[in-house]
């Protein structure tokens, strides 16, 4: 609960079950059959850098580990891949957590896109290095995507925590 | 007398280790997994574990696919169906002559090499795998087929349908296997050119296109040449083909042309495959090395040195 210029709610605590069930939903998503589509982002870097930056106590850079292990095994990539570059993204959220929530989520977006960018750009150099051929420019795309989905994600992410204490019978929501 | 400031602060707020040495510790096992996994290989059980823990959720995600799959073809309706059997049976009926005669020549074929006193060729035989789906790294080009280790598949094997090779199993988990497909970077097969009879190896070039390489510029190659597999490598039958030539460069700068092939088999769309039984290993090559006079004296510390 971050207090930010524009800051009129107050939230309530996350659950963490919830944490970790949109954590493996976006794990989910991202082994798609559709995830072959030019731009496709990468939904686990997205959940995770946001986290990171809401709640780094809770998501740090152990489930940045785990959750890049089960992808480089589900891509077929090289082991330590993804490990490496959602390790940094996680550190660099978390670094930059108390900056960004200063923003409103507009210009969060903005700031999410450089970290989102990285992590691909870390995974790129990782495997050219290693001898692979350069996919293309498509493979940057993702994160622009990604940047984009940050709105709606927020708003997604955190509608549990919306919700008001006391259950009002005149209010529904 | 203790000052005041040989008392830590009492624990009051669990922090954990810094985020730095966090940082730190956790990229170094990501590097050490990824540079073992690279140049070592040795990290078959981890993956495996691995793998069997993300299964249920992978398997999870292909369900909505194959449900639209299985509603496009209950959509198609009978008629459909009927049409493709038909069509079927008549490929079927073409073929069938060729088949019959097939087996008649193959007995015959080895009974005649066993006149020659040549050593009887290898029947194919496999079993066939769906595709689950295309790896999604994109730096590399690779298939999921639904056999794995239960079914008995192990690395190494050949894959082909049902115009000829699209790759090799290289990762085999519980219940998938990985292929990789020949026009993967990575991948050689050992090929001879049907008409000339001369032999290469085909690379893959990371595009959908295959590239023959070390065949000299003034080497007898068309386009529109058949490539087969030699079967030199032990792995892969002879006989299957791989690829046909589509472009022949020849620069005299250079002491080897660049051909350019096209893959025969559908290697980038296909719903089946058939992983071929491994093959007998090959005699080992014979032992040339060491001169006749001193075998018994030097024989063990060459064989060492080698």
């Amino acid at each position: 609960m971050q207090p930010t210029f524009t800051s009129s709610r107050i939230l309530l605590p996350v659950r963490p079950w919830f944490v970790v069930l949109t954590l493996i939903l976006a794990l989910l998503v991202n082994l798609l059959p559709t995830a072959n589509w030019p731009g496709f982002p990468d939904w686990v870097a997205l959940v995770l850098a946001f986290w990171s930056i809401r709640e780094y106590r809770r998501v740090g850079m152990g489930w940045a580990f785990v959750l890049g292990l089960a992808m480089d095994v589900a891509d077929g990539a090289v082991l330590g891949q993804h490990c490496f570059a959602y390790v940094l993204l996680a550190y660099a959220a978390a670094a930059q957590s108390r900056r960004i929530l200063w923003f409103p989520v507009a210009q969060q977006a903005l700031q999410v896109l450089p970290l989102l960018l990285g992590a691909q750009v870390v995974q790129l150099l990782m495997r050219l290095v290693a001898g692979a051929d350069f996919p293309g420019w498509g493979y940057l795309i993702g994160p622009f995507v990604a940047a984009l989905l940050w709105l709606p994600g927020t708003f997604l992410l955190l509608l549990p925590q919306y919700q008001p204490v006391h259950r009002d019978e005149n209010r529904p929501l | 007398m203790a000052g005041i400031d040989d008392h830590a602060p009492p624990p009051f707020f669990k922090r954990g280790p810094a985020p730095l040495a966090l940082l730190t510790f956790y990229l170094a096992v990501s590097l050490a997994l990824f540079v073992v996994d690279l140049r070592m290989q040795s990290l078959g059980l981890l993956r495996q574990a691995v793998a069997v823990a993300v299964d249920p959720v992978q398997r999870a995600a292909q369900t909505p696919g194959s449900l639209v799959d299985h509603a496009l073809v209950y959509m198609q309706g009978l008629q459909a169906m009927q049409e493709e059997n038909s069509r079927l049976k008549q490929a079927q009926l073409l073929t069938a002559p060729n088949l019959q005669r097939l087996e008649h020549l193959e007995a015959e074929n080895e009974r005649l090499r066993q006149l020659l006193a040549v050593k009887e060729r290898e029947k194919a035989g496999g079993q066939v795998a769906q595709i689950m789906y295309t790896v999604r790294d994109p730096f590399s080009r690779r298939i999921i087929v639904d056999k794995g280790q239960q079914a008995g598949i192990v690395a190494g094997q050949p894959a082909i349908d049902e115009a000829g090779v699209i790759g090799q199993v290289t990762r085999v988990f519980p219940f998938s296997a990985e292929i990789t497909l020949i026009t993967d970077k990575d991948q050689a097969v050992p090929v001879q050119i049907a008409r000339s009879g001369q032999r290469s190896v085909v690379f893959g070039l990371g595009n959908g296109q295959l590239e023959l390489r070390y065949i000299p510029a003034s080497a007898d190659v068309q386009t529109g040449d058949l490539l087969v597999t030699s079967g030199l490598d032990g792995i892969f039958l002879s006989g299957f083909p791989v690829a046909r030539v589509s472009k022949v460069e020849r620069d005299s700068a250079f002491a080897f042309a660049r051909i350019i092939a096209e893959p025969l088999a559908g290697v980038e769309n296909f719903a089946e495959v058939m992983i071929l039984a491994p093959r007998e290993p090959l005699p080992p090559p014979p032992e040339n090395a060491a001169p006749r006079g001193n075998a018994n004296s030097g024989g063990g510390k060459r064989l060492k040195g080698r």
